[in-house]
């Protein structure tokens, strides 16, 4: 009878100590790229647990539904993701294999940021002649710092929905995260004003809301098609162009193959910069704020002498 | 007179004055003249500042206006470019995705396709010589509604045959799944994939001795995923069992059952594997060779199945190899009836086995190696000369394969296979397309 007592405790203390866990997360937040795990952060703080399923160092498009992944969705009450296809060969499959219906597509906790970002570079035909086109457009919004507040506000109204009991707390971290932001963004103005029409050369066509908000001039791509790697003869046919129109900065994300653009680089002498593309792309780029920083200061530090 | 050169006579007056009054000090400083000025600076400075206060807040009106209007174009372009994004979106609805696969191969043999010793399903074996058409399919994929997803794959081969066609559920809850109608089983590593994913043109041995490629039947699957850190996910079967290794649905229909369960993780950013156990029963009833013998009884089979996967920090653009392995153990036990309707009681052990490794050493590129072979338990001498004699040997096939992709959709393979499950050994040359349009395909591990 007191084992009986004794086992009725520590099923009970068991229960609480459970009981307190769950109060510490209120959600479990699965991201598909490291920008929105640091954005759920800032809008969550520690009522949220959050893990990216990439790093800055992989290829989003290029991700398998490993097991860990599998078994990270099966737990958790969100998915945050970029959407725009660019996760279309491994999130729908996370998610069906995963069998969780909290974040079943169209469903409160399936969140997909580029829904609430003006899209860039919607095809004008859907043919995989030409490359590996998303048909809803460029996914990668988060080259542009501009794209980032649309985007935390619609998540802190999904946030709340899905855990009224913290929403003045979401409502505050953001208010607090919206004021941070808007100084940065001022900073970043001035600090860019050097980069406008500046002419460039990417690997893949990860930049457009990049250029566009710094006003840069893409001279050429070195994946002739997206997707397909750049072929000899048109790294040849982007060194005859240099002649015509120079380019004055070669740019590729971190988690691309650099050698072709080190090989572009060395034969023009055009300098070569990578960028982090997202967070943890590079040592420096840490947070949401950083990633910025990083990505204008390696740019800036090609045109300032 | 404007009012803005009205201020600046004035200012030029003050500043006049101001002169005048230096020049004075310098002559004749004292503490009035002194006085004087800071009293004069003093109600420069003020006039000015209420002029620059009164501009500042000018310039931020005009800042706040700019922005709002800009604020506001951008809300309007995002509204208009989602309703473009539901157009896009609803034009992929069913996902439609064809997938071409074809080959052409060189035998030095050129002979009909057996494993001595073990009886063989209608389709295995690498092909005929010459010019194919390998599994070429269409799948249409949808969510039907807010509780199930649909998928039906048709292979176009000799006719148009269903390969699978079942009902998934999507919102059961606590990690739990139901399909039914006919799929793939889940036993394994490879009975679950479709065979253009497959790094190497045919299936290896045991899957050919024991499952006739890969198990796909009429039935329905509960599976459930663990809400455990490490992947865990078991699961149950039950089957038709009209297919091989299976035959005459036995039981009323209800002739195989099966049972598995995988686990899996990452090892760090660059590894990750998965690991598992199955198990499949048939019922067989009057299973037939070619030669007109036929089997009847009880089929078990065994499969331990791994794959280790690596990519430097997990992006395998340049770089990434994996090495998969299965084990299997059949042991089969019923009735064998020869060509001379003579009725042998039978009794078979059986295994097999295979080890590959892929390696991408360059981007686009990649090289793989496989070996597979099979066992067997010798079986009295009244099987000799039926299929089911191992004429003492056991089989064994080696395959080197170098393919390219020119994109995530287009693959070239040439593959050059050792074959030694006759005893005289057998070298075979394949040529291999697999080509992929239509809706994007899953990515699965």
């Amino acid at each position: 009878m007191i084992l009986l007592n004794k086992l009725r405790n520590k099923l009970v203390i068991g229960a609480l100590i459970m009981a307190s866990q769950g109060a510490m997360a209120n959600l479990n937040i699965f991201t598909c790229e490291p920008e929105w795990e640091s954005l759920v952060k800032e809008i969550g703080g520690d009522k949220v647990e959050v893990f990216s399923a990439t790093t800055g160092l992989q290829d989003p498009h290029h991700i398998q539904a490993r097991p860990s992944l599998i078994a990270k969705v099966r737990k958790v009450d969100m998915v945050v993701c970029t959407g725009a296809e660019l996760e279309i060969g491994w999130l729908p499959l996370l998610i069906r294999r995963a069998a969780n219906p909290k974040i079943q597509e169209a469903g409160p906790g399936y969140f997909m940021a580029t829904q609430y970002a003006r899209i860039l570079g919607r095809p004008k035909t859907l043919d995989r002649s030409q490359g590996d086109v998303h048909a809803a457009g460029n996914p990668h919004i988060q080259t542009n710092p501009k794209n980032i507040l649309p985007v935390a506000k619609a998540l802190t109204v999904r946030m709340t929905a899905l855990d009224p009991e913290n929403g003045q707390l979401y409502q505050n971290n953001l208010d607090d995260f919206e004021q941070r932001w808007k100084q940065a963004l001022d900073g970043w103005k001035k600090l860019t004003q050097p980069l406008k029409n500046l002419p460039i050369v990417v690997y893949h066509a990860s930049w457009i809301y990049l250029e566009d908000y710094l006003k840069l001039e893409r001279v050429d791509s070195l994946e002739d098609k997206p997707g397909v790697p750049p072929t000899s003869g048109h790294l040849a046919e982007i060194l005859n162009k240099m002649k015509t129109h120079p380019a004055k900065v070669i740019i590729y994300a971190a988690y691309q193959d650099g050698r072709p653009a080190q090989w572009l680089s060395e034969q023009t002498g055009i300098p070569l910069v990578k960028l982090p593309f997202t967070i943890g792309g590079t040592d420096e780029a840490k947070d949401l704020f950083s990633l910025y920083d990083d990505t204008f200061n390696r740019l800036l530090k090609t045109v300032t002498p | 007179m404007g009012k803005t050169s009205r201020r600046s006579l004035v200012a030029m007056a003050i500043g006049l004055s101001l002169v005048h009054s230096i020049y004075a000090a310098e002559k004749a400083p004292s503490q009035k003249d002194i006085d004087q000025i800071r009293t004069e600076l003093k109600l420069l400075k003020e006039s000015y500042q209420a002029k620059i206060d009164e501009l500042e807040e000018r310039l931020a009106e005009a800042e706040q206006a700019n922005e709002e209007v800009s604020d506001k174009t951008d809300n309007l372009a995002i509204e208009l470019s989602q309703q473009g994004n539901q157009k896009a979106a609803n034009t992929f609805n069913p996902g439609l995705g064809v997938i071409l696969n074809g080959h052409a191969l060189s035998s030095s043999k050129n002979r009909d396709f057996q494993i001595p010793g073990y009886q063989l399903s209608d389709e295995t074996g690498p092909g005929a010589q010459g010019f194919e058409l390998g599994e070429s399919e269409v799948n249409l994929t949808a969510n039907i509604d807010d509780k199930f997803y649909g998928s039906v794959t048709l292979a176009f081969g000799e006719g148009v045959e269903v390969e699978e066609a079942y009902l998934q559920t999507i919102a059961l809850a606590q990690g739990f799944n139901l399909k039914a109608g006919r799929f793939f089983s889940n036993i394994g590593y490879l009975t679950s994939h479709h065979t253009h994913t497959d790094s190497f043109t045919e299936r290896p041995l045991p899957y050919e001795a024991f499952l006739g490629g890969q198990y796909t039947d009429d039935g329905i699957q509960l599976s459930w995923i663990a809400p455990t850190q490490l992947f865990w996910e078991t699961g149950f079967e039950l089957y038709r069992g009209e297919n091989f290794p299976a035959a005459g649905s036995a039981h009323q229909g209800q002739g195989v059952w099966t049972a598995f369960t995988h686990v899996g993780g990452d090892i760090n950013a660059s590894q990750s594997w998965r690991a598992g156990l199955s198990y499949l029963d048939a019922a067989v009833s009057d299973r037939q060779t070619p030669l007109g013998e036929s089997f009847s009884g009880d089929s078990e089979l065994w499969i331990a199945d791994f794959i280790w996967k690596w990519a430097p920090e997990g992006n395998g653009s340049i770089h990434n190899a994996q090495i998969q392995g299965e084990w299997m153990g059949r042991k089969e036990s019923g009735l064998f009836t020869d060509v001379n309707a003579l009725t042998h009681i039978y009794d078979a052990h059986q295994e097999g086995w295979y080890l590959q490794g892929v390696y991408q050493f360059m981007p686009q590129w990649r090289v793989g190696l496989r070996y597979a072979q099979l066992s067997s338990n010798n079986l009295p001498s009244e099987f000799a000369n039926t299929t089911l004699d191992n004429l003492n040997r056991d089989p064994q096939r080696t395959s080197l394969m170098l393919d390219w992709s020119n994109s995530e959709f287009s693959r070239f393979r040439l593959q050059y296979s050792q074959d030694k499950t006759q005893p005289e050994s057998d070298d075979i040359l394949t040529l291999q397309y697999i080509a992929a349009f239509g809706a994007h395909g899953g990515h699965s591990f």
